[in-house]
């Protein structure tokens, strides 16, 4: 089963919202923390998502919907 | 014993061995190359440095390759200026300009790195390498990779102007069009790197592509007679370049190479895309991403891998970042030209830009050995200056207009 690795971000009006919980929920994935820093005003994690590449895809689409900045886990490899 | 130990995390210090691979399977933390230092301090001397070659390698003790140099074997090495002109200018005494606008072959700091990157792909047995680049690393990776014959792919956003293609072409690479923007290509390229065989150099070879960086470091140092420079001013886009000049320094005191560090080390940033000087102004240990806005498209990475550990280093040496607007780019670019005769790109224009308002706060200070890092050639970034440099005097074919038009006496001086 394909796994892809990600830098998600929270803006400081979604640091309560159980994200992560949603979207383990709502599309056919298994969400893995591996390490993060949530704070009062900021949060990131590295996420691992398992799940069909196409369905990976689509909870990647619904985290940014939920308003979270996802990025692949290298952050910006265009230089 | 090999002088590679392994590849290490730089959040939970678990070990990997030297292989193509960049992230920790533990916590996802970035991977970095661990030196057997002992074993490389028996053979490393100034000595052994100063009869190797008139390039980076004569550094290949400090560098991530098992094996020779067989990629870019002229990179680097390029001239510390004693930039006196600019230094009066400016109120320092001794002030340098170490010009990678003349690096080989493709005049841009690049070629350091992705010599490093190229050469342990190729020892690591691939025969693919790849990038995702806007600008000067895919003119590099593809230069490289014509004259190393290996098979060679760039990755560009759909939205890319024209222009900034055509110096990649002439080396005849594989471009790759994603339909898509920035955020698109970013996200494919990763996924590529992870899925297929190929060597992407500034992803899965990463730790090694990153680590051509300290020769920068290395050849300050010898450059000034082995010594450390007191101030140092370093362009920021990853905040990989500044790191790197931070580890190449400590590794040179670690070896006995030179007595001490007590170099500050100091980021410069555009306005328009300076997450992590924005960072350090704000007092914060995490940087923002932004989406850039800037004419130093070479800085214009929003979201820095290298942007916490840039950071860090600044923090380390007592040093500081500072950014400036594309007014002062462009004035720092003409000030370099006009003082020096040195043609940077944009980037330069705000190493400069940042040196000059880190003098004017006192950070820097008149007798601090100084050495700005001017990374790009302004060859390749013209457009930034175009409407800044004025137009030529226009006369008539006639000697009566060429003395009208400049006032000149008979005996061939200007009349004031």
């Amino acid at each position: 089963m394909p796994s892809l690795r990600f830098h998600i971000r929270f803006p400081e009006d979604k640091i309560k919202e159980p994200i992560i919980y949603q979207i383990g929920h709502e599309y056919k994935i298994v969400t893995n923390v591996r390490r993060a820093d949530v704070r009062e005003t900021t949060g990131w994690m590295d996420v691992e998502l398992t799940g069909e590449t196409a369905e990976i895809e689509r909870a990647v689409a619904g985290l940014r919907k939920k308003g979270v900045l996802v990025d692949p886990i290298e952050l910006n490899v265009v230089e | 014993m090999a002088k590679m130990k392994a590849l290490v995390c730089r959040e939970c210090g678990k070990e990997y061995p030297t292989k193509a691979i960049h992230v920790c399977e533990m916590c996802f933390g970035p991977l970095e190359v661990k030196y057997n230092y002992n074993e490389i301090k028996k053979t490393i001397s100034r000595k052994k440095i100063e009869e190797g070659p008139h390039s980076m390698w004569r550094y290949i003790d400090l560098l991530p390759i098992e094996g020779a140099a067989t990629v870019g074997p002229y990179a680097g090495f390029t001239p510390m200026v004693r930039a006196r002109n600019l230094g009066a200018y400016l109120g320092l005494d001794e002030l340098y300009i170490k010009n990678d606008t003349v690096n080989h072959p493709t005049l841009s700091f690049k070629d350091r790195v992705v010599a490093v990157a190229l050469t342990r792909a190729r020892e690591l047995g691939f025969e693919t390498v790849a990038c995702a680049s806007t600008g000067n690393l895919a003119n590099s990776v593809a230069a490289h990779a014509a004259a190393a014959g290996m098979q060679c792919y760039v990755f560009i956003p759909g939205d890319l102007e024209a222009a900034k293609v055509l110096g990649n072409l002439i080396y005849r690479p594989n471009v790759v069009e994603v339909e898509g923007n920035y955020d698109d290509v970013n996200r494919l390229c990763s996924e590529i790197a992870g899925e297929h065989g190929w060597a992407f150099v500034n992803i899965n070879i990463r730790p090694y592509y990153a680590e051509g960086s300290k020769t920068l470091a290395f050849e300050t140092v010898e450059q000034l007679g082995w010594r450390t420079p007191d101030q140092v001013v370093v362009p920021m886009a990853s905040g990989s370049l500044l790191t790197k000049i931070w580890k190449g320094l400590n590794e040179m005191q670690a070896l006995g190479l030179v007595d001490s560090v007590r170099t500050r080390i100091n980021g410069a940033q555009a306005e328009g895309c300076s997450p992590i000087a924005s960072a350090y102004k704000e007092g914060r240990d995490f940087f923002r991403p932004v989406k850039p806005k800037t004419i130093a498209k070479s800085l214009a990475i929003g979201n820095p891998a290298d942007g916490y550990y840039a950071l860090k280093a600044t923090a380390e040496s007592k040093g500081a970042m500072d950014m400036v607007s594309d007014d002062e780019v462009v004035d720092g670019i003409k000030l370099l030209a006009q003082t020096e005769g040195i043609f940077a790109e944009t980037a330069g224009g705000v190493t400069v830009g940042v040196l000059r308002k880190l003098i004017k706060q006192g950070i820097i200070k008149k007798n601090d050995v100084t050495v700005a890092y001017i990374t790009g050639n302004g060859l390749k970034t013209q457009e930034a200056v175009i409407d800044a440099v004025g137009r030529p005097v226009r006369i008539q074919p006639s000697l009566v207009s060429f003395e009208r038009t400049f006032k000149m006496g008979k005996n061939g001086g200007l009349d004031a």
